[in-house]
């Protein structure tokens, strides 16, 4: 396909989809949202600039594969599921810590964000590992 | 004892490979570590006399009752001495009789290995251990009957043997699992100190049948004495260690073992004492007509081990005294014959009875011990093996019940067993002279040494039978029976009724040889009635049901994984539709009055869209319409999550709609060209199945609505949400924190699946 239109506008419309899927990420704990969400979300981001350009050159530009993807998504589970191991707590128990941050604003980060961010890469993996296997040249 | 087992199991790893000078005496090196392990044995020969023993202990799974401990005591000793001192007889046979034979260090490892798994078996305390040895000692005989592996013969008898023996070994397992559970302990001490609780539960009959399974397997009694003959496709050393004097022996030890466990009951009697019975006989009625003279020495291992068992049956403290020392007797007396059929088939190059005749002249040391150990094996005085047969008939004789019967097949089988060793040992050395394939001698003076050893023993252990009696015999029985049970071996009883039952034995037998002799038709007609009587061979049986089983599996594999994609999905649906549909009807009640409540218009028409877009998807003829249509209900179906406020699956769904179409989208051009290909009967059939399933799916969305379960979980997730877990969405809180180990799962499944969708499409490449 060779749109001039698209390929432009997917410039705007790419970065708009993967700040909306860090946001749905990031208030994903307490607003609609979430790891699952998000990773669709920054999928379709790149599944559209291969609509605009070609697949096979977006999958070349990649700086991480699909297999990358999922796993770091993998490791950011496991690696979110040790404090609790650490701190002696049930396995996979949410642990919290309080930052200050300057402007009085308290930000909580718990393990449940690194999870979904875990979960948030494997899921732009396996979208990823679709949409290249399905449209591979032969 | 550990350092002993361990000897034993590391010393051919070391050995696998060896410079070529060192290589070719391996086998005399083996034979030497035998000898150590002969001595060793001796040299504690005081400690465990009377009743004492050694012990070794080392925990390995403890939370499950499982260690390593091992223990010599008495009865293992026996047995221990019989494994490495015949083993060293062996190794040293085995070096000469092996020499020209491709992968003879592969043979001598494997055979090492057997022993040592062997002395693993007896040694053990615990009866998990010791099944471990058991089956390591089946998987050795299967790689060493399996020795000329180029032969067919030899490949299916060794399978035959694997999955008798096998199936035996997981039996016992079985079975030591079932009364284990009884007393929470495969100690056998502990079987042995709460034997009544065992004998007294009900796992007792269940437990004894499937250890009695594998003792029989193992010890080759009828009906699975067939694997037996055909083991004797394995090289000569492999038939006079494993196949005479050792493994075959192991079921009788397990009896031994056991007895004081699982005897003294009248099951115990009456299915252990029917199988040796049947054995014995079976053994020394076949072994007549054989033709191979392994096959003879095969069939009359079977009697000699029936006759074991039928000993362990009767259960007295005479039977098993007598039985312990008939294990020597036949050990001896077997494992030598074994070798000297081993010699003779090397030198004259066949086994066939009827090729051979008159070697005494060119084999006169061969002669003189075979004419020794047949005397042992007919039970004729002044060898070990008439000791053994007097002290058997007196144990019948004093049976109580039975005795008549027993007595009588006794006397029978051991008219056979007279006959056959006059047979074996006059056509072979005596007799007129047949042409053998080689012209025979007595070169190599080690093939002649273990049975010119073992026939001495048995003179001499004959003439002196206390030696035996006093050291070992006595100590072992007080460990199985309790009793104190005074019986002087001796060659000489007096005028009693043993003493005639043998003479008749042994006029009956020796005229059954002369007429044998005197008119072979006789024994030409034999052979013919017993191939009518016996036109059902076990072995043949055995391997039809194996060989149905495979094709059995074979045809249903073929109807279960076709490989046609459309049926796979057609049998899960109708199956679990159908087993959904069960389980709706059977679990409680009806009720349809709130199901169908009055929703807004909106989501009725919602509904309405979804379906047209249904039907539409499947009955348009262009492809995007189709997708299109798969898109619309995808849609709705979000929009119907997000009245109910279900938000986040609602974003889920759409996004997950959308990347459908998109790549659909992209794909499209590379699709084959759109086709209907279903007949229009197919197309009614899938219509069915869609609409069975459907409907299922619909009854159980109603009645997840009116089930009550006394809890429901929503709450506590509701209610901890957010004082728990800080988060105020729920959905997501349940994802990645309550069920943090369900996403955790699914994110690997669909990791692999992502992963297998790859595989899917670079191997279509590759094969393109």
């Amino acid at each position: 396909m060779n749109s001039v239109i698209l390929q432009i506008a997917q410039r705007y419309v790419r970065f708009l989809l993967l700040f909306f899927a860090v946001i749905a990420l990031l208030r994903g704990h307490n607003h609609p949202g979430g790891g699952f969400i998000a990773g669709l979300l920054a999928g379709l981001s790149i599944v559209m600039k291969g609509f605009a350009f070609d697949i096979e050159q977006v999958r070349r530009q990649m700086k991480l594969s699909p297999s990358g993807f999922i796993g770091t998504g993998l490791v950011l589970i496991v690696v979110s599921t040790l404090p609790s191991l650490l701190a002696g707590n049930a396995f996979m128990s949410g642990s919290w810590t309080t930052i200050s941050m300057p402007l009085g604003v308290d930000l909580k980060l718990g393990t449940p964000l690194l999870f979904d961010t875990g979960v948030f890469f494997a899921v732009i993996g396996v979208t990823l590992m679709f949409l290249f296997s399905l449209t591979k040249s032969e | 004892m550990l350092l002993l087992l361990l000897i034993f199991f590391l010393l051919p790893l070391l050995m696998i490979r060896l410079p070529r000078f060192l290589s070719e005496s391996r086998s005399l090196v083996f034979a030497a570590v035998q000898l150590g392990a002969f001595l060793y044995f001796l040299f504690c020969l005081n400690g465990v006399h009377s009743g004492g023993f050694i012990e070794s202990v080392h925990p390995w799974i403890p939370e499950l009752g499982i260690n390593i401990s091992l223990r010599l005591d008495t009865l293992s000793m026996i047995f221990g001495l019989l494994i490495t001192g015949i083993g060293f007889l062996i190794f040293l046979f085995a070096h000469t009789y092996m020499k020209h034979y491709d992968g003879r260090g592969r043979f001598s490892i494997f055979l090492f290995l057997f022993s040592g798994a062997m002395l693993g078996l007896v040694l053990s305390e615990n009866l998990v251990l010791m099944f471990i040895f058991w089956e390591l000692t089946t998987v050795l005989s299967f790689l060493l009957i399996s020795f000329f592996n180029e032969k067919g013969e030899a490949r299916k008898a060794a399978f035959q043997s694997l999955f008798l023996t096998g199936f035996g070994g997981l039996s016992l397992l079985a079975g030591i699992i079932l009364l284990g559970t009884v007393v929470n302990s495969y100690s056998v001490t502990e079987w042995v100190a709460r034997a009544d609780e065992i004998r007294e539960s009900r796992e007792y009959l269940p437990g004894l049948v499937l250890i009695l399974l594998g003792a029989f397997t193992k010890s080759a009694q009828f009906p699975f004495h067939f694997w037996l003959p055909g083991a004797m496709q394995a090289p000569g050393p492999v038939s006079a260690y494993l196949h005479s004097a050792t493994m075959v022996k192991a079921g009788f030890y397990l009896l031994a073992r056991l007895s004081p466990v699982l005897g003294g009951t009248s099951e115990w009697v009456y299915i252990v004492s029917l199988a040796g019975v049947l054995t014995m006989l079976t053994g020394s009625y076949l072994a007549i007509t054989q033709r191979d003279i392994k096959g003879i020495l095969a069939f009359t291992t079977i009697n000699a081990l029936g006759v074991l068992v039928l000993l362990m049956g009767i259960d007295t403290g005479l039977s098993i005294k007598a039985a312990l020392l008939f294990l020597f007797v036949h050990a001896f007396y077997k494992a030598a014959l074994f070798m000297v059929a081993g010699t003779i088939e090397k030198k004259t190059g066949t086994r066939d009875i009827a090729l051979l005749g008159g070697l005494r002249k060119q084999m006169p040391l061969t002669f003189i011990f075979t004419l020794l150990l047949v005397l042992s094996m007919a039970g004729l005085p002044p060898m070990l093996g008439f000791l053994g047969k007097e002290l058997i008939y007196e144990a019948k004789v004093q049976l109580p019940g039975i005795s008549a019967v027993v007595l009588v097949l006794g006397v029978i089988s051991n008219i056979f067993m007279v006959m056959i060793s006059l047979l074996f040992v006059y056509r072979i050395f005596l007799g007129p002279a047949v042409k053998s394939p080689k012209v025979p001698d007595e070169r190599g003076t080690m093939l002649i040494l273990g049975p010119a050893i073992l026939a001495i023993l048995s003179l001499f252990l004959g003439l002196f039978p206390g030696i035996l009696g006093n050291t070992l015999i006595e100590s072992a029985l007080s460990l199985i029976r309790a009793e104190e049970l005074q019986v002087k071996l001796k060659l000489w009883h007096g005028f009693n009724q043993v003493f005639f039952l043998s003479l008749f034995t042994i006029i009956a037998g020796v005229s059954l040889f002369m007429l044998a002799v005197r008119r072979p038709q006789f024994l030409a007609g034999w052979t013919k009635i017993n191939e009518r009587i016996f036109f059902i061979r076990p072995a043949d049986v055995f391997e039809k049901m194996i060989d149905g089983f495979v094709r059995f599996s074979d045809r249903n594999t073929g109807r279960m994984q076709h490989g046609y994609h459309r049926w796979y999905i057609l049998t899960i649906f109708v199956f679990s539709a159908g087993n959904i549909w069960f389980q709706v009807i059977y679990t409680r009640g009806w009720q349809t009055d709130a199901a169908f409540s009055l929703q807004p218009f909106y989501i009725s028409g919602l509904v309405f869209v979804i379906i047209a877009a249904t039907v539409f998807s499947t009955l348009s003829a262009s492809r995007i319409a189709t997708i299109v249509a798969l898109g619309v209900i995808g849609y709705g179906i979000s929009l119907i999550y997000l009245y109910y406020s279900a938000v986040d699956l609602a974003i889920t769904q759409i996004l997950v709609e959308t990347l459908i179409v998109v790549m659909f989208v992209l794909v499209l051009q590379r699709l084959p060209k759109f086709a209907k290909l279903s007949t229009r009967r197919a197309k009614w059939r899938d219509l069915l199945v869609a609409l069975f399933f459907g409907s299922v799916m619909t009854v159980v969305a109603i009645k997840a609505i009116h089930l009550e379960f006394s809890q429901s979980i929503s709450d506590y997730f509701l209610e901890k949400s957010y004082l728990e877990a800080f988060g105020k969405n729920v959905v997501n809180v349940i994802l990645v924190d309550f069920r943090a180990l369900d996403t955790l799962g699914e994110v690997v499944v669909l990791s692999i699946a992502a992963m297998g969708v790859a595989m899917l499409f670079t191997f279509k490449k590759n094969k393109a």
